[in-house]
């Protein structure tokens, strides 16, 4: 059972068949922890509200974290990068043409007068 | 040289045509400029199959000697049919888009970008 | 127990029953709106079927030769014609069955999702008449034999998907997608008709096998080459030639998104035929390092340009759209690094194993970036809004969209058990011993790849459930069955991996690698 289902890569080999049964066998072992805890705790009546030192809670859609400001650490640091790549995506139609166009001669180039 | 005139013809129109397509920012220039390139392929396909003295390739009752090659003008009639249905589905495309934008320019086309 | 006439003509019948279900879609829709949808479902059920007889007998029998108007479909060279096969000939190998599979499995999960996503739309006889031709155009580049009928192929393909794009007008965006992506496509099937004029002119042949089998490598043939591979690998969504993707990816109802990626690979597939079965035979004269290192340079930046644009995007089907052309470099890069090794002593040991991963690959995006692209039109099919901004706390309402996202998203980043993982392992390993460097890339981008796939996540799903999706229920059945077959299928390829690699995946890279079998089964040996 084991070499049926392992797919081999030439220098290695990866058998996800093996891999579902450990992860099924730690998921059993999680459970059985979880299973120790305690059994009469109740979300309702307040137990699981957000506590703001008292504040009143905002709106649920105001403290959702949108998806616009979730990666703002990356592209802040790569801002360089792209501030040349973004302009490129102009929308205009003659600039698609170009770039392929002009690929395409980078490419004839390339393989047959450059041979 | 002779020879090679329609050849030089093809690169001409090709070259018209190509440049009107980066050029011109109205679509409707710019489907006139890809129907210009279809012309010059359409062209560079029939002058490939012509034979000096060559006749009409139909066999009845014909004269002895060779025949121009048929098969690139069973080709080229399939790319005028082509170029028909994409010509025609383009220019429904312009004129869509003049009546939704109120412009048929390529810099005024430009909401999808980046 | 299938009529062997059946059996025989299933090449044909390949184009035909979609062909001919997508002229009578339009009429039958006299009868009734669910008559017209039944109809459709029934025409791809059935073109299943057909691409699973030829798959069955191109596996157990090689290579299948269906020349049109023969007096027996396997008579490619006519008696009298000095060794010259004249009609149009169908050869259909390994690699053509496998494509075919994908494009019909892929058909039957959009028709079935289209079937409730479009049902509020006017004019569906249209749009499911169209879908059909769209599916004759895949399935015909990926069958045919000749070079002049996959440009004609190429062309229904072109015409069809923007037609599709444009469907729902929203007030002019989809019809600007459609522009762009027809006027460029249009150009792009010039550029492959002088290619192919060329060709003909050098060669004085059609058939691709004919060609091969005459070729020496001029200049012209050169420039051909040249052509053909930037043109198609223009229509496939290759950096730098990408940025009609997102437009038309992020504007054509969801339904057609997720078939116009099987589209894409179609012209993937056409890259890999004219360089490994077109061009195949000159070890001496073409430079072969030269050709898989354009291939592979063309992979690296779609993969990695990909992924950075795809990052910043608010709208989810564009961020959608840069990630297809993001997995379509994996593809680039592995053939790319088979195509460089060919004809070295490495190609059997690793060469061939990255040709397997790209070629799985191509298998793999085709199902999991189908199920993302389906399970986003259910989420703006519910929502009405696009716009990752405006999005929230779904996760409350619409729980098996949520499985599938995860699934989806799970499998696009190479998370194991999915097939992501199994065919980008194939793709690290044999192209670490070719270049570590890209390997490197290839494994940034993967990681950067489940980053904007968990924005995405957090982004829709998670979260207090919001006020004004307070009345958002899960999708119709009908949608949540097609996302459901290719989640099923997304499992499934994830597990029992070698049994896909080995049975279809192998034989298909074996197929395209060994260009004389191709040319001797049109021809006749020799």
């Amino acid at each position: 059972m084991i070499e049926i289902f392992s797919l081999s890569t030439g220098t290695g080999s990866w058998n996800p068949v093996v891999w579902l049964i450990a992860l099924a066998v730690a998921f059993i072992v999680v459970l059985i922890i979880w299973a120790t805890g305690e059994r009469s705790y109740r979300r309702e009546g307040g137990a699981a509200a957000p506590f703001l030192s008292g504040n009143a809670e905002p709106e649920k859609g105001e403290v959702q974290i949108r998806a616009g400001n979730l990666y703002w650490g990356f592209t802040e640091a790569l801002s360089g990068y792209y501030k040349h790549l973004v302009p490129l995506h102009t929308g205009i139609l003659n600039d698609y043409v170009l770039w392929f166009l002009g690929t395409m001669a980078t490419i004839i180039l390339v393989l047959a007068v450059v041979r | 040289m002779i020879a090679n005139l329609p050849f030089i013809a093809v690169a001409v129109v090709a070259l018209i045509g190509i440049v009107v397509i980066l050029t011109r920012q109205n679509l409707v220039k710019m489907v006139m400029g890809l129907s210009l390139v279809e012309a010059a392929v359409n062209l560079f396909l029939v002058s490939l199959g012509y034979r000096n003295g060559g006749i009409a390739p139909i066999f009845t009752s014909a004269p002895a000697g060779e025949m121009v090659m048929p098969t690139v003008q069973a080709m080229t009639l399939t790319n005028i049919v082509i170029g028909i249905a994409t010509t025609a589905l383009l220019l429904s495309f312009v004129m869509l888009v003049y009546r939704k934008y109120g412009s048929a320019d390529a810099g005024v086309m430009r909401r999808l970008k980046e | 127990m299938i009529p062997e006439i059946i059996i025989r003509n299933a090449p044909a019948l390949l184009i035909a029953v979609p062909m001919l279900a997508a002229f009578i879609t339009p009429v039958i829709v006299r009868a009734g709106n669910g008559v017209m949808k039944a109809w459709a479902l029934l025409a791809t059920a059935a073109t299943a079927a057909i691409a699973a007889i030829v798959a069955w007998q191109v596996l157990d029998f090689g290579t299948i030769v269906y020349t049109f108007g023969a007096a027996a479909p396997g008579l490619a060279v006519p008696l009298d014609s000095g060794g010259i096969p004249v009609r149009i000939i169908f050869t259909i190998d390994a690699m053509s069955a496998f494509m075919g599979i994908i494009a019909t499995i892929s058909a039957f999960a959009v028709c079935l999702y289209a079937v409730a996503s479009e049902g509020r739309q006017t004019g569906q006889e249209i749009f499911f008449a169209l879908l059909l031709l769209l599916e004759v155009g895949i399935l015909g580049m990926v069958s045919t034999g000749d070079l002049f009928n996959f440009f004609v192929f190429l062309e229904i393909n072109s015409i069809a998907g923007a037609a599709l794009v444009s469907y729902r007008i929203r007030g002019g965006l989809s019809v600007e997608a459609a522009m762009k992506y027809g006027f460029i496509s249009t150009l792009g099937g010039l550029i492959v008709l002088t290619a192919i004029g060329l060709l003909y002119g050098q060669y004085g042949a059609l058939n691709m096998a004919m060609v091969a089998s005459r070729m020496q490598f001029t200049m012209l043939d050169g420039i051909a080459l040249a052509m053909l591979v930037a043109a198609l690998a223009m229509k496939s969504g290759a950096v730098p030639m990408h940025f009609w993707t997102p437009d038309a990816y992020g504007l054509a109802p969801a339904s057609v998104t997720a078939f116009l990626v099987v589209a894409s690979q179609a012209s993937l597939y056409g890259v890999f035929r004219i360089v490994f079965t077109l061009y195949g035979g000159i070890v001496q004269s073409l430079d072969w390092t030269t050709v898989g290192w354009i291939v592979i340079v063309l992979g690296v930046l779609s993969m990695f340009v990909g992924v950075t644009m795809a990052i910043p995007q608010h709208d989810v089907k564009r961020l959608m759209a840069y990630h297809a052309v993001s997995q379509t470099g994996y593809m680039l890069l592995g053939v790319g690094v088979g195509i460089a090794l060919l004809g070295t002593s490495s190609f059997d040991t690793y060469g061939i194993v990255a040709m397997e991963g790209g070629i799985f690959h191509i298998f793999n995006h085709a199902m999991y970036k189908g199920l993302l692209f389906l399970t986003a039109g259910a989420i703006i099919y519910r929502t009405g809004t696009s716009d990752l901004n405006r999005m929230g706390g779904l996760g409350h309402s619409m729980k098996w969209t949520m499985l599938f996202f995860g699934i989806g998203a799970l499998a696009i980043a190479g998370i194991p058990p999915f097939n992501g993982f199994a065919s980008k392992l194939m793709i690290y390993e044999s192209v670490y011993l070719f270049n570590p460097l890209l390997a490197v890339i290839a494994m940034v981008v993967s990681i950067l790849t489940l980053a904007s796939f968990v924005k995405v996540f957090h982004a829709m799903f998670m979260g207090p459930r919001l006020p004004e999706f307070a009345e958002v229920r899960e999708v119709p059945a009908p949608m949540l069955l097609g996302m459901g077959l290719l989640a099923v299928i997304v499992v499934f390829f994830g597990v029992f991996p070698e049994q896909v690699v080995a049975g279809l995946v192998e034989p298909a890279a074996r197929a395209l690698a060994d260009q004389g079998a191709y040319i001797a089964s049109v021809l006749g040996g020799a």
